[in-house]
């Protein structure tokens, strides 16, 4: 990095807040997808007036600019994947607002999301998208993804709690979008630049809705000697109307697993278990509990278990988050897939996973959001091992193609970003790239933002991209990296 | 029509054959847009159909305005340009439909009452209770962006449209979303036509997600009140307890007189759910004498097993009495459709009250409404006009000033009231819409792009930061600063040449 350069950032936002040697650097090339890519120089902005200048002062130098949040990602969403420069949101972490009376809050990007979840908590209010990773990720990196999570089954993803934004433009302009009350008179900016994977503009403050926290929840744990029977269940549930707030499946292999680590209480000789949440009024609850472990009765369910306190509960919803952390026990790497398909084509989903899984020699587990047909799909592997790498993405290339032919899509809530973009052209055509394209260019024409994003940089159709298995130096064309 | 467009005509009806292209004037007239009438109506039946009309119309510049049923064409600015109407309803066939999946995909000229019919064999239902339900399209209830009183549970069609396929302004088929409740895959494209009144594309097939239909049993709930800070005051009780009610509007008795006394000639269709009575008359029946019109009222409607309906039952009586209500009705199956019925229909019952109806639709934050009601009723007293008043209780509202005469003078007021009430949006820290105006309002003054018909406002201030909050100076006090150039370039990306409905939004 040219010496000139750091300073002049130095300059613009103190020492303190640019990082720029090699071993600090390290720390930003990877999020958690396989994908790497290292900036030039990693930057720390207070306010949206410092991202603004942050932009400009790359602008002047032709460096790209990437937001980050917390890194948790899983597509490779916020890496430098042409290096330039990162706009890391760590220091914009303050709430600015809560309102509880028109159950609004007002926060910067950096906020944790848990950390809204518990400041909203003492008014019985909360977010409700809660990611996996809800207790590291930020909530402008759940904006620009779009994030989902267990409990948006009912309850919706980001984009449905979300009714403004801040955000600064590639031309360092800072504009506001949408409304605190939300319905605001205009084309849908808001619904347009939540999910945009930071490819349009920076966030740098966001308006939610908060949720009144429901009056009972109720936690089933149902227990399967069969994956099949499992996956029925799900499919039966949704058809019978009822939705829970949350509809979650572990495989046998995954949920065994889980339970020597987090010791959670599942079962150790079952096929498949499901986690369902229902809530709401404390009416509604008893009569959907009822009527879901009938459902799970004629699924031949071995039993059905109800939460008994807060405790218990807890317990069972830590083995299903922190459930890809156990994973890594198991393997040096694990790949963390994200199709969508229809819901009825559940089971005929998993049995194709496991073919998949049989034919390329891997064990693969599952375990993921049942009950909106958002698989995760979990590969592992070792990276040392090129043949075994390249075959768990040629298996992970073949469970995305397959979701997509039977009605669904590439990806549910983690994004496109550098890590889907090949397979985007199984979903859209040059119709729709050039209409993607016109709008991307619309706010950010010279792909200043985020590049290497979301659009395929190769025209070729439907290969995982291969990335370099050394921590390869930030390349300087979008379309040098890509094999 | 000059020779140009009788050359248009045919070159049309090479497209799509004769029988489905109309120059003549009194058809043309059928499809006029405050008194703007195109030079041809053509009614494509694919969508290759479409995207043949559109590519004809960019190649030659023709301004082209789709529409469905045409209920709402009034909504949103005169076009500048109007060459060719393009009636989408002959796409009226649902294309992908699976129950287990509780997903829908249908042409956009599907009338909206016939999917529901489709879903409610199925106990399912699209959660979109709009104003003239029995004709509107799905097309038009998205492009229009009319909301429903069901938002207040299910939220809007931007809640749960999941895809959309569309041609853009150079006549290419395009699409974004796809048919599964959760997908990130690419910009979600398909939301910025919630509202986009034909200026960016037009719509050809809608993808939704679908709903369980409150088939255990549903309630109504009408609480009376001499004013409205008793609805308000129980408004807020209900938000903060644990109900979760299906709609919650407040009505002013401006609006609740209009309800005692018109009977719309709407068919009583399913309100939401599958009652029994989906199959009757062809107008609502009149509503009960368990309605006060002279007082305010709120609306509530709730549904589940029959402990469910008793809870809230006791609940909401209770509330209601500790909010003061002079009274408080439950109304089944049999007397809730009265009341639900009027409540979608409001927007066409309140056209049809005056001569000179101007409807504006208001969002500002709940917190506002006691003090925004009083200045709206005020300015409606100082014109002089009777007015009348929904409030969904998330924030949206409806306002109708009701002048009952059309002379020159009473234009002249309303275009002073218009004015007043933009800014009473903004000193709200809302926003303001004029959503129905009446077609003379523009032609004696000729002065309607002298108002902004939208205009955005500060950015909302909250009202109850707690202190140990940390205020960011940027969040209070900076000025909206939506430039027009931020929409006019996502116009240009869809419609380079301007051929969508010019000048109805920008």
């Amino acid at each position: 990095m040219n010496s000139g350069l750091v300073r002049e950032f130095e300059k613009l936002l103190g020492p303190s807040s640019v990082l720029y040697r090699p071993e600090d650097l390290l720390l930003y090339e990877y999020d958690g997808s396989i994908e790497k890519g290292r900036p030039n120089l990693v930057v720390f902005p207070d306010s949206a007036e410092d991202v603004s200048r942050i932009v400009k002062l790359a602008a002047l130098h032709n460096l790209p600019v990437v937001g980050r949040g917390a890194g948790t990602g899983l597509s490779g969403g916020a890496l430098a994947r042409t290096g330039g420069v990162m706009l890391v949101f760590a220091r914009m972490n303050r709430i600015l607002e809560l309102d509880v009376e028109n159950q609004r809050a007002v926060v910067q990007p950096g906020v944790v999301n848990y950390e809204l979840t518990c400041a909203a908590e003492p008014h019985d209010l909360y977010f409700a998208p809660d990611p996996s990773s809800w207790k590291s990720c930020t909530i402008g990196g759940n904006v620009a993804e779009n994030a989902g999570g267990p409990h948006t089954l009912a309850c919706g993803v980001t984009t449905n709690h979300v009714t403004a934004l801040e955000l600064v433009l590639p031309d360092s302009e800072i504009v506001r979008v949408g409304s605190k009350q939300g319905d605001a008179p205009d084309y849908d900016l808001t619904g347009l630049f939540v999910g945009s994977e930071g490819t349009l503009a920076l966030v740098t403050e966001i308006t939610v809705k908060l949720s009144r926290k429901p009056e009972a929840v109720k936690t089933l744990l149902a227990i399967f000697d069969s994956v099949d029977d499992a996956a029925d269940t799900v499919v039966d549930i949704t058809a019978r109307a009822i939705t829970p707030a949350a509809c979650e499946m572990l495989d046998g292999w995954t949920l065994r697993t889980v339970e020597d680590y987090i010791h959670a209480g599942f079962p150790m000789d079952s096929a498949a278990v499901l986690l369902i949440e229902v809530e709401g009024l404390s009416e509604t609850v008893a009569a959907q509990a009822a009527a879901i472990t009938e459902v799970c009765s004629t699924h031949h369910a071995r039993e059905v278990r109800v939460a008994r306190d807060d405790a218990e509960r807890d317990l069972l919803w830590k083995g299903r988050k922190n459930a890809f952390g156990a994973l890594g026990r198991l393997a040096p790497s694990n790949y963390v897939l994200d199709g969508v398909i229809p819901r009825s084509k559940l089971p005929q989903a998993l049995r194709r996973i496991q073919q998949i899984g049989d034919r390329y020699g891997f064990q693969i587990g599952n375990i993921f959001h049942a009950g909106d047909g958002n698989l995760h799909p979990i590969v592992l592997y070792d990276p040392r091992d090129t043949a075994q790498f390249e075959r768990a993405l040629k298996a992970s290339a073949e469970i995305i193609r397959y979701c997509v032919e039977i009605g669904g899509a590439l990806t549910g809530e983690h994004g496109v970003g550098m890590e889907k973009s090949e397979l985007m052209p199984l979903l859209f055509s040059d119709a729709d790239f050039d209409l993607m394209r016109r709008v991307h260019d619309a706010f950010n024409p010279d792909s200043s933002l985020n590049p290497g994003k979301i659009f395929p940089l190769s025209k070729g159709c439907g290969e995982i991209r291969i990335r370099k298995q050394s921590g390869s130096p930030p390349v300087t064309s979008p379309s040098g990296n890509h094999k | 029509m000059n020779v140009s467009s009788t050359n248009i005509a045919v070159r049309l009806e090479s497209v799509i054959g004769s029988s489905r292209v109309a120059i003549d004037p009194a058809a043309c007239s059928n499809y006029a847009i405050y008194e703007i009438i195109p030079s041809a109506v053509v009614k494509p039946a694919s969508s290759e159909e479409v995207a043949e009309i559109v590519r004809l119309a960019a190649l030659e510049k023709l301004a082209v305005i789709p529409c469905g049923a045409r209920t709402k064409l009034r909504i949103g600015t005169p076009p500048s340009r109007y060459d060719i109407a393009l009636d989408m309803t002959a796409l009226n066939q649902i294309v992908h439909y699976d129950p287990g999946d509780l997903t829908l995909s249908a042409g956009a000229g599907t009338p909206i009452a016939k999917l529901n019919a489709t879903l409610f064999e199925h106990h399912q239902f699209l959660p979109l209770l709009v104003p003239w339900y029995s004709l509107s399209t799905i097309g038009g209830t998205i492009a229009s962006g009319i909301d429903s009183p069901l938002r207040q549970f299910y939220g809007t069609a931007r809640d749960f449209l999941i895809g959309a396929e569309f041609i853009e302004g150079t006549g290419k088929h395009c699409k974004s979303g796809g048919r599964v409740v959760k997908n990130v895959t690419g910009y979600d494209l398909h939301k910025l036509l919630v509202s986009s009144l034909g200026t960016l594309a037009v719509i050809t097939h809608l993808n939704f997600r679908t709903f369980p239909a409150p088939i255990a049993g549903s309630r109504g709930f009408v609480a009376s009140f001499p004013d409205a800070e008793g609805t308000l005051a129980l408004r807020r009780a209900i938000a903060q307890s644990p109900l979760t009610p299906l709609t919650l509007d407040i009505v002013n008795p401006g609006l609740a007189q209009i309800f005692a006394t018109q009977t719309p000639a709407m068919p009583e269709t399913a309100v939401f759910a599958d009652e029994k009575r989906n199959t009757t008359p062809s107008s609502l029946s009149p509503i009960g004498d368990w309605f006060h019109p002279h007082q305010w009222q709120l609306c509530a409607a709730f549904a589940g097993t029959p402990e469910v309906l008793d809870r809230y039952t006791r609940d909401l009586t209770g509330l209601a009495a500790e909010s003061r209500a002079t009274s408080a009705t439950m109304l089944d199956d049999t007397s809730r459709p009265s009341l639900w019925g009027r409540l979608r229909e409001s927007l066409c019952m309140l056209l049809e009250a005056s001569p000179t109806t101007t409807i504006f639709k208001l969002s500002v934050l709940p917190t506002q409404f006691a003090a925004l009601f009083a200045n709206l009723q005020q300015i409606a007293d100082r014109a002089g006009f009777p007015h009348a008043l929904v409030a969904r209780a998330g924030g949206t509202l409806y306002f109708a000033l009701l002048p009952n005469s059309t002379n020159d003078e009473t234009i002249a007021r309303l275009t002073q009231s218009t004015a007043q009430i933009f800014d009473a949006g903004c000193a709200f820290n809302g926003d303001a819409t004029l959503l129905f105006a009446p077609p003379s309002f523009n032609k004696p003054l000729n002065n309607w792009r002298d108002f902004p018909l939208k205009r955005a406002s500060v950015p909302a201030v909250g009202t109850s930061a707690p202190s140990k909050l940390q205020r960011h100076p940027s969040a209070s006090s900076q000025l909206f600063s939506l430039k027009p150039s931020f929409s006019n370039r996502l116009k240009s990306a869809f419609d380079p040449q301007n051929i969508f409905a010019p000048g109805r939004v920008l």
